[in-house]
């Protein structure tokens, strides 16, 4: 696995405006989708975004994607500052991202066959001319489908095979960095693992980067290197996946896993300790001063309202263990308290 | 097909066999489109109706007895042997006339719906794409203009003040006060088509604005623009008809609306001539009939809650 950074993401933030009558009154307001977070993905790696509905883990996909232009902050991709490019400049871009879509039977063109849909970008982009048919046949044994299929129509594929479709679309262009926005959460339980090891395959076999959208924590912790938690368009917790899994350290993180279900439960051994939140997710249009977890937390005191915190390591021996190890984990909780029992310690194999 | 028995069992769950590769079983093909249209009864009777007028158009010298302004017949004889119709007031066979007018009445149908319809598809596809942008809006307005002003008025005005009198003329009349509503229903549609995952994932492919408009979303709008473009066929025939009776129409042909034109100014009902003004009137009666008809079945592909099971 090369150290080399591939997608730099600094600040960056997601407004949406919009106006609103209210009685006789036109009100002006913002909806902060996005609002600063910064991350990297290096060569290879996977970063898993999670977070509730709401928290901008699919505004930032669509921002680091550009499929949306953010309205501060920068995204650079393999060096290149591509936060303003037009749609234009983008092309170049958009062969080495690609992006896996959630609703697999909305992302494919009920009016393409399969080998239509996989040769498109091969034709935009002109590669392996006069070759197409032999590099989609390729592309679908590559994901597991009969490459005899290739001229059939999506409504005769189940939603697995769908997505394996979509997959083999991504590949097409051979990207290295592909964003995935729950690509398995449309699926059910028993195809979602046969996905899910499919992109694990493809991912040591073709040395791909992702950023892994997914509010299934079980699905992150099997995939994922990197974690990033968000809360209400933040960041509040990254790091390594042991670290966010086994040590977590924000309230947020430790209450999202102690929400998960727990196999140990049913197998009769005794509930850990569970964290229960209170109340709703705050809106995004005026989201809470300070820290924004705070209405939500049974830590919160009265610095949480007035002061924002940090994205930082949580203590000087963290930021010393993580320069020796160089596994980064920052929070961003004034009162950080490290959790070890939250999840059971059966690692899922990969 | 060819099937190794190991790969043939995909047992879902198992990650272990996802290097297989996983066999589709051969579902039946979805309906082809014609087979779609032609399993509605009532488009079955259209497309015979329609289908015998195009042929009559068609082949019209071969199907007419007579040269249809030739007037050299008996006028006001009844109907015979020589002439099956009768003869109008100046001599010319009711039933030549007839014939012959059904080549007016579809060249106006064809040109006049496929011209409204591709007014209305660059429009209302442009807009649509384009939606929330200042080209939606100026374009949204040009539509509700259009949508709002009194068509017939409208048509009555151009065609008396224009100074030539042809068919072309009364196709491009029809043709630029009938797009309005086709544009507004594909811009609704395109604007559903167009946050459609596949949508963004052709952007992804690198494919350009005129490819992801024309190649990706309007093969999903067929059915709709065939819909329209039979729907304002109908109209336009209709609208012929109704200029040619108002006496707006092209003087030196022959058509279903000029024979009705001729048969209420030569007084055709107080002399008795029934089947001149009946026939014409009953003639283009049926055949929009028949085209209201084929859009049942057209219906059907953009709908398929209507599919019965016939």
């Amino acid at each position: 696995m090369s150290d080399q950074t591939l997608l730099k993401v600094t600040d960056l933030q997601r407004h949406f405006p919009f106006r609103e009558v209210q009685g006789l009154k036109m009100v002006r307001a913002t909806v902060k989708a996005v609002d600063g977070i910064s991350f990297t993905v290096k060569q290879g790696q996977t970063l898993g975004l999670v977070g509730e509905s709401g928290c901008g883990k699919s505004t930032t996909s669509r921002l680091v994607t550009r499929l949306d232009e953010p309205t501060a902050g920068t995204i650079e991709f393999e060096g290149r500052d591509i936060t303003h490019l037009k749609e234009r400049e983008l092309r170049g871009i958009r062969r080495d991202v690609q992006m896996i879509f959630q609703d697999p039977y909305s992302s494919l063109n009920p009016r393409h066959t399969v080998g239509s849909i996989l040769s498109s970008p091969l034709k935009v982009h002109g590669l392996h001319q006069g070759k197409e048919k032999a590099r989609v046949q390729e592309l679908l044994e590559l994901v597991g489908l009969n490459p005899e299929h290739i001229n059939r129509y999506p409504s005769e594929f189940s939603g697995g095979q769908r997505q394996r479709i979509g997959i083999a679309r991504a590949l097409a262009v051979e990207p290295k960095l592909i964003i995935a926005d729950e690509p398995v959460s449309a699926l059910d339980v028993s195809i979602q693992a046969q996905v899910m090891n499919l992109l694990a395959k493809l991912r040591n076999e073709l040395g791909l980067a992702f950023i892994f959208v997914a509010h299934d924590l079980g699905v992150v912790r099997h995939f994922c290197d990197q974690v990033a938690v968000m809360y209400l368009g933040k960041i509040v917790e990254y790091g390594d996946k042991k670290k966010i899994y086994e040590a977590p350290e924000h309230p947020y993180t430790q209450a999202l896993l102690s929400a998960a279900p727990d196999i140990n439960v049913a197998r009769g051994i005794a509930p850990k300790e569970r964290i229960r939140l209170v109340g709703d997710v705050p809106s995004p249009i005026d989201p809470p001063s300070g820290c924004r977890f705070r209405t939500r937390c049974w830590k919160a005191q009265d610095i949480c309202a007035q002061q924002e915190p940090p994205l930082v390591t949580a203590t000087a021996e963290e930021s010393t263990r993580a320069f020796r190890e160089g596994g980064v984990h920052l929070q961003a909780c004034h009162f950080p308290e490290v959790k070890t029992d939250l999840v059971a310690e059966v690692e899922h194999s990969a | 097909m060819t099937t190794t028995p190991l790969n043939d069992v995909m047992a879902e769950g198992d990650p272990a066999q996802t290097s297989n590769v996983e066999q589709v079983p051969d579902v039946e093909r979805p309906d082809r489109w014609w087979q779609v249209v032609w399993s509605s009864r009532k488009a079955r009777i259209g497309i015979v109706i329609v289908a015998a007028y195009v042929l009559v158009a068609v082949f019209a010298p071969l199907v007419a007895p007579h040269d249809p302004l030739d007037s050299s017949f008996t006028p006001l004889a009844g109907a015979s042997g020589e002439n099956w119709l009768g003869t109008t007031t100046d001599g010319r066979d009711i039933a030549s006339q007839l014939i012959y007018g059904s080549r007016i009445s579809l060249l106006v149908g064809l040109f006049g719906g496929l011209l409204a319809t591709m007014i209305a598809l660059v429009i209302g596809m442009i807009s649509g794409y384009a939606e929330g942008t200042i080209v939606d809006d100026i374009l949204s307005f040009i539509t509700n203009v259009a949508l709002v002003i009194p068509t017939l008025p409208l048509i009555i005005t151009l065609v008396a003040y224009s100074e030539v009198r042809g068919v072309w003329l009364i196709v491009g009349v029809i043709a630029i006060t009938s797009w309005a509503g086709g544009a507004r229903a594909k811009r609704a549609q395109i604007i559903t088509l167009r946050n459609r995952d596949f949508v963004t994932a052709a952007k992804f492919s690198g494919e350009g604005t005129m490819r992801i408009v024309f190649r990706e979303i309007m093969p999903n709008m067929s059915s709709l623009v065939a819909a329209a473009f039979v729907g304002s066929a109908t109209g336009a025939i209709g609208a012929e008809a109704g200029l040619a009776v108002l006496g707006l129409g092209d003087s030196q042909s022959v058509s279903w609306g000029t024979m009705l034109y001729q048969a209420n100014a030569q007084g055709a009902i107080t002399q008795g001539l029934w089947l001149w003004v009946f026939v014409p009137g009953l003639v283009l009666a049926i055949l929009m009939t028949g085209m209201a008809f084929i859009n049942f079945g057209v219906d059907l592909l953009s709908n398929p809650h209507l599919r019965e099971d016939a």
